[in-house]
């Protein structure tokens, strides 16, 4: 087993805009690994990420009920679908660049991605 | 009171309409809600309007009228929508012109309007919007629960709030005060899981070798069967494509959400943080424990103002070394504009295929780009400025690096949105209910 995975392995995530406010969500394919996902997506690694895409602060929320985790970006979309000039207005694809994140790999085998192309 | 089964049948201005129609001819609903609105879709709207104040409203409403309204009649199914956009009235003129002309004598049609605040922005504004050319509030439930009892077959409104397009119908339906928080929230809850359609079905999903989505080609609208105490079951019509999984429903969820535990809607203050969800069946997934707060004192406005033109032109390079000659046409044109005293308010330039999707975010490339497109943005005030700055894309064909191919430019008004919250009780959303003649 390789030392780290990529995110993408792991997790799916979704990302949506409300003015010039992103947010992605995080979200464990296998609820068991939400621990362990949670422990390697931190804020300040999303922040760094994000770094010269995003200029206001960054904030990490949790829903435990569906084991998902929930960062919310501000001054990350060029003022806004309405005015940006961002080709991706709405930062459709930033939840593909928090999923290439390298994390440790889990410490149980389940939870790689083959297992769910459901 | 049995569950109410309500069915989304837009999830954005432009959606597709024949999902929608299937939805009502096989699923049996009792409700159709349309999301028709978002920033980027109002936005336009509103600059139709502008140009044309007859206009302003979803351009898809005669086929809307023709294709689903009329099968929501034939079926009994209540059909609400904010397809209203920038001129709520003018879409149920034409609505009930339209369905006159189909022999829908008798048919009821109501209009929410109140959302439109900018003749009285100043008075709760702090000043900053002087220039302001709209000005929408986000109205709640309660107008589609009055337009509801009064009888409406059909519910058009301006900005109402996505998930409220939902609530309304199920809180008439189920008789939810207006300030049961709880179930108030378990049907927002519901809402917005429904209000985006096709991303809980399999849309925006597909993402090979870890997820895949059966016929994408076909996939089908989501509906739910709600009961009196707001749980539901949310489903698609069995046959269409895609998938309803617990994944795709947390996904969805988890959309366009700030602070989980302090989700504002116009109606209820919900707490999401104890949803859970749970595969009931294929393509079925129940949803329960939301909870609720009492309503935000505020409602949310967006707020439009003119901020000049906004202009793109692309170039393409390609073969080896495409990404250096993009980067060079990118220096070229920067020196040009520097050269001729052009300055917009903003200037952006992108190589696609390289870092147009995360700028300086981008991790650097595992492997040179065979084809890179150059793709220069600005925007000003001065519709003049915008132009000459895609001009100096245009004159790569002559002046620039090698290779420099398929020039494509694109200008446009610009209505910059903001928001700014009202008390409530400045808001005043009226029902007004016509019938087809």
């Amino acid at each position: 087993m390789p030392a780290t995975v990529p995110l993408r392995e792991l997790a799916f995530a979704r990302s949506g805009d409300k003015g010039d406010t992103s947010n992605v969500a995080v979200i464990p394919y296998d609820e068991a690994l939400f621990d362990h996902v949670a422990s390697q997506v931190t804020t300040e690694r999303v922040a760094a990420l994000f770094a010269g895409l995003v200029h206001g602060p960054v904030r990490r929320y949790e829903l435990p009920g569906i084991k998902a985790l929930n960062f919310v970006m501000e001054r990350a979309l060029g003022g806004g679908v309405s005015r940006t000039l961002a080709l991706d207005a709405h930062g459709k694809a930033y939840a593909n660049l928090v999923l290439t994140l390298e994390v440790d790999a889990p410490p149980a085998p389940e939870g790689h991605g083959e297992e769910h192309g459901r | 009171m049995t569950a109410v089964r309500i069915g989304c049948g837009s999830s954005y201005a432009e959606d597709r309409v024949e999902p929608a129609a299937a939805l009502v001819e096989h699923g049996e609903l009792d409700v159709l809600s349309l999301d028709c609105l978002a920033e980027r879709t109002l936005t336009h709207a509103q600059l139709r309007r502008l140009a044309d104040p007859s206009t302003g409203y979803d351009l898809r409403l005669d086929r809307l009228v023709a294709e689903v309204v009329t099968r929501c009649l034939d079926h009994g199914t209540r059909f609400v929508a904010n397809l209203g956009a920038a001129n709520p009235v003018g879409a149920a003129e034409r609505t009930c012109e339209l369905l006159a002309r189909l022999g829908r004598s008798g048919a009821r049609v109501a209009v929410v309007t109140g959302d439109d605040v900018l003749d009285r922005l100043g008075t709760f504004d702090d000043g900053s919007h002087a220039t302001a050319v709209s000005a929408n509030a986000y109205l709640g439930a309660a107008p589609i629960v009055e337009a509801l009892e009064r009888g409406a077959d059909v519910v058009i409104g301006g900005r109402i709030a996505d998930a409220s397009l939902f609530l309304g119908p199920l809180a008439h339906a189920h008789g939810w005060g207006s300030d049961a928080w709880d179930v108030l929230a378990a049907g927002q809850t519901v809402g917005h899981l429904l209000e985006c359609g096709t991303y809980l079905t399999g849309g925006n999903w597909h993402d090979p070798p870890v997820r895949t989505v059966a016929r994408p080609w076909d996939l089908g609208m989501p509906f739910a069967d709600v009961e009196a105490d707001g749980t539901a079951v949310l489903s698609k019509l069995s046959g269409t494509g895609g998938l309803l999984t617990v994944d795709t429903c947390k996904a969805q969820l988890t959309y366009e959400i700030g602070d989980p535990s302090a989700y504002l809607t116009p109606d209820v203050v919900v707490d999401l943080t104890g949803v859970r969800l749970e595969q009931v069946g294929p393509d079925r997934v129940r949803v329960s424990g939301a909870a609720g707060r009492p309503a935000p004192a505020t409602l949310k406005v967006l707020v439009g103002s003119s901020e000049g033109h906004l202009g793109e032109a692309e170039v393409s390079f390609a073969g080896l070394g495409a990404a250096e000659r993009a980067q060079a046409a990118a220096e070229l044109v920067r020196c040009r504009l520097e050269q001729s005293g052009v300055v917009p308010d903003e200037l952006r330039v992108d190589r696609v295929g390289v870092d147009a999707s995360y700028g300086p975010a981008t991790p650097p490339p595992a492997v040179e780009p065979f084809e890179v497109r150059l793709r220069v943005a600005a925007r000003s005030g001065d519709r003049s400025t915008v132009d000459q700055v895609l001009a100096e894309v245009d004159a790569l064909y002559m002046y620039g690096p090698a290779g420099a191919g398929g020039v494509r430019r694109d200008v446009r008004p610009v209505l910059g949105l903001d928001t700014c919250f009202v008390p409530r009780d400045e808001v005043h959303p009226t029902v007004t209910v016509l019938e087809v003649a």
